[in-house]
């Protein structure tokens, strides 16, 4: 499907940089003019995936995220959230609400919200190679 | 992030101001509960009018903080979540610890 807009950006897989991939992800997506709501919905998903690369995908160094963005056609958002970290062995299991590998500030509800706030949620993961979630929204704008 | 405790008459009012997200949440934590074993309310009020995000880790926060109070029989409401945190909390099925704000007055113009 040709994109009429995209970027890609890189970035170590920082917890400081999860404020900066949401608020890039939000200048993006501006340009599709999306209410608050719909704003919200992309930064909060965009804030999951990136938390989930940040805490699960390098457990013995600093490796890298790939925040990839696409206008599609019909104002649909395509964001895609990949890493080349050790992978999720049961990406059913990490699916489920509440379930986590993650420290006390973890609630294992990533997923859900990723799923709840955008239209299409796909995860593919293989151990020891990473894992790219594709999310995707159509946005019906203020108007 | 940034939190203020305040308390009074039993009633401990913990105020969460910025972006709660994976990097704040244990410093928010850390805040609620040394605010609560240090006052022991019967009632403590989490208000997130100050924040600007909220993603996941905000409900790490509220049920950590619930966890704790229900074990001192204390009662953990939420207030003041804007809207983007309050989809949060709804989508996590918290929906029912948000305490219902007073509807605001228009103050008429001259």
């Amino acid at each position: 499907m040709k994109a009429e807009n995209y970027i890609k950006l890189e970035f170590p897989a920082r917890s400081v940089n999860e404020s900066f991939a949401r608020a890039a992800a939000a200048a993006f997506a501006a340009q599709l003019d999306p209410n608050m709501t719909e704003l919200g919905d992309i930064k909060t998903a965009v804030s999951e995936a990136v938390t989930n690369a940040v805490v699960h995908a390098y457990p013995e160094q600093i490796g890298m995220v790939q925040l990839r963005m696409r206008i599609l056609p019909n104002r649909e958002l395509e964001i895609v959230v990949k890493d080349r970290g050790v992978g999720i062995p049961d990406v059913e299991r990490a699916r489920t609400p509440l379930y986590t590998t993650g420290g006390e500030e973890r609630s294992g509800m990533g997923f859900t919200i990723m799923e709840g706030f955008m239209d299409r949620l796909r995860v593919r993961s293989i151990p020891g190679k990473g894992t790219t979630v594709t999310m995707r929204r159509k946005l019906s704008g203020r108007g | 992030m940034q939190t203020f405790s305040f308390y009074s008459d039993g009633r401990l009012t913990v105020r969460l101001c910025g972006e709660l997200d994976h990097a704040a949440a244990s410093g928010a934590m850390y805040a609620v509960t040394e605010a609560a074993r240090e006052y022991l309310p019967r009632t403590c009020v989490l208000d997130l009018s100050g924040l600007t995000f909220m993603d996941s880790s905000g409900i790490a926060v509220v049920l950590r903080a619930k966890r704790l109070l229900d074990r001192t029989g204390a009662r953990l409401t939420v207030q003041g979540a804007p809207e983007q945190a309050k989809r949060v909390l709804e989508l996590a099925g918290l929906g029912a610890m948000l305490e219902q704000q007073p509807e605001r007055k228009e103050v008429g113009s001259i």
